[in-house]
């Protein structure tokens, strides 16, 4: 079966089919990932978003049924050069294909997937259709009367309807006994986390309970947390101004760590503003700098908006930066116990190096108890 | 941290002469090095044996001695230059064992010449047997049970004790010179003499053999403030059992997923931390094909073969960055060579497939013994891009020399179906000729995958190859009428656009339609089938590259 990627640009690619039938409108997205195409299609931070993956052979290692980030595969539609039909590895129950196609989400390959990366690399992240149904004219003028992915607000789409808890044992009801043991209690505003930042916590001795993120300051505080957690999650963080609003009043009544829309999230509640990155940073390879350390770290990414630090309330401070472009890594208040990180210390995918700063986060919660 | 200004003049320690298990890869290393820290402003000093390198061309180092790379030579060159430091980690085994003996013999001291880069304690923790296994130890990174052997009688009574089939390496030699796999103890014994005579310390190792477990590499670079990165992973297509210089090589890893890959990065990001090492390093481990249990192998504290790989897979010069380094430069000090934009500290992202083919000197040592194992037989090696595996492997096949032009080698055809299964089981320079013969005669991917241990990801990729192939035979009366009436419309325009995707030379379709070979070229041009030329650029097109180099593909779409 034939497929058409078209951009809102007028650029058109034309491939073979990989996943299920149909039309699907998305943001265009780049990941420069090698490895982990199983952690992306969950990761509902890419809610939204027609994922663009550089590395050319995806799917070598099949599909397996341990590494999902979350419930379903989140992202609109995946782009490669070539889906691998004949997977390897002994953890592997399905190919690529088979995985989209029973979560009817549509692909494609064959195509040159480094011009389409370089198209976005120069004019920036745009809007674009993926079909198999279409003709390119159908396809644009679908795409040109399709709302913008900056107009949605993906978080209430993402986020669990029920609240839940996870430790050690996985994912469990919130009246679930607390396992013996248990050393902290995290209770985690979920914007579209990844299952791994609970494995990550649970791993290090903690309960967590996850909220909608329609959850109030006082729902929070109700769960008792020793600290809270905001986590990643898709879109534009400027359409979140409910939740930033709750962050502010747990301010200096709780511990708090942010990650990647999380950091957006405490540092809107500190004055500063977000805006757009013209491709964003998607991959595994990123370096930030700590600038109290001056060490570099490795990091995971998957964000389009980064926070701009000109309005941030003077009693918090950056502490680490991308090498790269400069932008702002991580925040952390001068004296309250709260930080925060734009990139993902629970990697998968990706690197693990920045794992420590969930022991940090417990070690904080330990000294502000 | 900028560069340390007490370091003015640098001795570099090239890599001597041109040996099997010791090629070239060290003269580029070398040449990078030197290059690196002119930049900086410090005058090089170059000893090596070999001038007919092109680290000794006049204008690479400030002053350059071909004299013997031993002791003796050397501290006169120290005497007489007084260099403020000596950089032994980019001429390969030869320049470290050399730094090592002038350490000991008190020269550095003597004439006040700092051990640049890695330091000595480092590079014995990763070369020492013993040490390196209590470091791995201390650290939880596992290393499969083995018995340090310095005599006779303890090779005897390891013999007796230790598991088949076990390995056997000698300690301080060049690319595993004297090792070799004993399945019983009167071979254990055997080979353990040898060994014993041919090891500078008179030390070999008796390991677990980790025969058919897939062998994967990683190059780790890290800096004085503990900052460490990987350039590249690579994936040997010849399981564990066969020497790494003599394997095919994919970069990056094809069969990992991101918990495997990341597992081993990071055992690798600790094992370079815990060594202590300032500069590159080589880890080599060994991963069960069917659970997450890995066990580390080795490492080469130093540049080495598999960096040279490593840095042409990815634009990232590890020699250069390694050397700066040296002189006490950040990794987030050393500007990405590539982008002018980025910097060294990154890990570079690769939208391509590299295929490393050793090249063996078998047509001119016609009567040697043809298997290949733990002792490296190649004497050099080739190296091809594509974004296919199809594609990549195809061009490296080409570029051997070795007058193939494809999967297909004189002689095989010929082979008995027991000697094709005999050929799959033992590796040697032909198996991959064996492999496509095997699927010619209609052996499955798991028969070949049970016999060989080579993983089914890159036997189906070689199957599909053959089958190509088979197409091709069965349309060759189409192939001939289109290479003399080429068009769009024609019915074999797509096979002819799948194949060269894959691969395919004009020779071998040519061939098969049984029309010269510029005809067949004329005719697919004719009709828009040419190669597109991409970038290898460090980061799969995310930074505009100013100085990239560009490999061809078959590919429907742009060059850049």
């Amino acid at each position: 079966m034939k497929a058409l990627l078209a951009l809102e640009d007028g650029v058109t690619f034309e491939g073979e089919a990989i996943g299920a039938p149909g039309t699907v409108v998305g943001e265009v997205v780049f990941n420069t990932g090698m490895t982990g195409y199983q952690e992306i299609l969950t990761d509902p931070s890419y809610a939204g978003q027609i994922v663009t993956l550089t590395y050319p052979l995806i799917g070598n290692y099949g599909i397996n049924d341990d590494d999902d980030e979350s419930r379903q595969v989140q992202v609109s539609a995946l782009v490669v050069r070539e889906a691998c039909e004949h997977p390897s590895n002994w953890r592997a129950s399905r190919t690529l294909r088979e995985h989209l196609q029973a979560n009817r989400i549509p692909g494609i390959h064959q195509i040159d997937t480094r011009a389409l990366t370089r198209r976005l690399r120069a004019a920036g992240v745009m809007m674009g259709i993926l079909t198999t149904e279409l003709t390119r004219e159908e396809a644009l003028r679908h795409l040109r009367a399709s709302p913008r992915y900056d107009e949605f607000n993906y978080v209430r789409m993402v986020t669990t309807p029920e609240p839940y808890a996870w430790d050690a044992e996985g994912m469990k009801p919130v009246d679930a006994p607390i396992l013996p043991g248990t050393r902290y209690r995290i209770t985690m505003i979920d914007c579209g986390l990844k299952y791994n930042i609970l494995r990550r916590f649970a791993a290090l001795g903690s309960r967590v309970t996850v909220l909608p993120c329609t959850a109030t300051a006082e729902d929070i505080l109700a769960t008792k947390p020793d600290g809270v957690a905001l986590s990643p999650g898709p879109g534009d963080p400027a359409l979140l101004g409910d939740i930033v609003a709750q962050v502010r009043r747990l301010v200096g009544q709780v511990p708090i760590f942010g990650i990647c829309l999380g950091n957006q999230l405490v540092a809107a509640a500190f004055g500063a503003k977000t805006f757009k990155l013209k491709f964003g940073h998607r991959g595994c390879n990123h370096p930030v700098k700590d600038l109290v350390s001056g060490q570099v770290t490795i990091t995971s990414q998957n964000h389009g908006y980064a926070v701009d630090p000109s309005g941030l309330d003077p009693n918090v401070e950056v502490w680490q930066i991308n090498l790269n472009d400069g932008t702002v890594e991580g925040i952390r208040h001068r004296s309250l116990p709260i930080f925060t990180l734009q990139y993902h210390p629970e990697a998968s995918p990706g690197p693990r190096d920045s794992d420590p700063y969930f022991a940090e986060f417990l070690r904080l919660i330990d000294r502000s108890k | 941290m900028p560069k340390d200004p007490s370091i003015r003049k640098v001795m570099v320690i090239g890599s001597g002469p041109i040996v099997i298990g010791q090629a070239a890869e060290f003269d580029y290393s070398g040449t990078q090095a030197c290059r690196a820290l002119k930049e900086e402003g410090v005058q090089v000093v170059l000893i090596n044996s070999n001038p007919a390198t092109i680290m000794t061309d006049t204008e690479v180092a400030d002053r350059v001695y071909i004299e013997p790379l031993t002791v003796e030579f050397a501290e006169r060159v120290i005497a007489r230059e007084r260099p403020d430091g000596l950089l032994p980690t980019l001429g390969g085994q030869t320049g470290l064992n050399l730094a090592a003996q002038l350490a000991e013999a008190g020269v550095l001291d003597r004439y006040n010449v700092r051990l640049l880069g890695t330091p000595l304690s480092a590079i014995q923790k990763a070369e020492d047997r013993e040490l390196f296994r209590e470091t791995m130890r201390a650290i939880g990174e596992p290393v499969p049970e083995s018995w340090i052997v310095e005599s006779e009688e303890q090779l005897q009574e390891v013999a007796q004790i230790c598991p088949y089939p076990a390995i056997v390496r000698p300690a301080y030699t060049l690319g595993g010179t004297g090792g070799g796999i004993a399945y019983s103890p009167d071979e254990l014994m055997q080979i353990g003499r040898l060994g014993l005579n041919l090891s500078m310390r008179h030390q070999v190792l008796v390991e677990r053999c980790l025969l058919g477990w897939k062998e994967i590499e990683y190059e780790v670079m890290r800096d004085s403030a503990n900052t460490c990165i990987t350039v590249c992973n690579m994936e040997n297509l010849d399981p564990m059992g066969v020497h790494t210089g003599d394997s095919i090589v994919v970069a990056p890893s094809q069969t990992l997923t991101d918990k495997e890959y990341h597992m081993l990065r990071t055992a690798s990001l600790n094992i370079i931390r815990a060594l202590g090492i300032e500069g590159g390093c080589n880890v080599q481990l060994a991963l069960d094909p069917n659970s997450f249990q890995y066990y580390v192998i080795e490492v080469n504290p130093r540049v080495s073969r598999s960096s040279a790989l490593a840095s042409k897979a990815t634009g990232y010069p590890i020699a250069r960055v390694a050397a700066k380094i040296a002189i006490g430069l950040h990794l987030d000090e050393i500007e990405n060579a590539v982008t002018k934009k980025t910097k060294a500290c990154f890990e570079p992202a690769l939208d391509y497939v590299v295929v490393k083919f050793p090249r063996w000197p078998f047509d001119k040592f016609v009567t040697a013994d043809r298997r290949i194992g733990t002792q490296m037989k190649a004497t050099g090696e080739v190296m091809a891009i594509d974004r296919t595996f199809e594609g990549a492997l195809m061009k490296a096949l080409r570029s051997l020399e070795i007058g193939v032009m494809g999967l297909t080698r004189r002689g095989t055809a010929a082979l008995s179906d027991m000697q094709i299964e005999e050929g799959l089981a033992t590796a040697t320079d032909e198996r991959i000729f064996i492999v496509a013969e095997a699927f010619r005669r209609g052996m499955m991917v798991e028969e070949v995958a049970q016999l060989s241990n080579i993983d089914p990801w890159f036997l189906e990729k070689i199957r599909q190859l053959v089958e190509m192939e088979t197409r091709l035979r069965l349309h060759a009366r189409e192939l001939r009428d289109f290479a003399h009436n080429p068009s769009d419309e024609h019915p074999a325009a797509s096979l002819v656009r799948t194949a060269k995707s894959k691969g395919f030379p004009d020779a071998i379709l040519a061939d098969i339609a049984g029309v010269d070979e510029l005809v067949m070229r004329r005719a697919r041009k004719a009709i828009g089938i040419e190669p597109v030329y991409k970038m290898v650029d460090t980061c799969a097109a995310e930074f505009e590259a100013e100085t990239p180099y560009y490999y061809s593909s078959y590919e429907r779409g742009e060059s850049g």
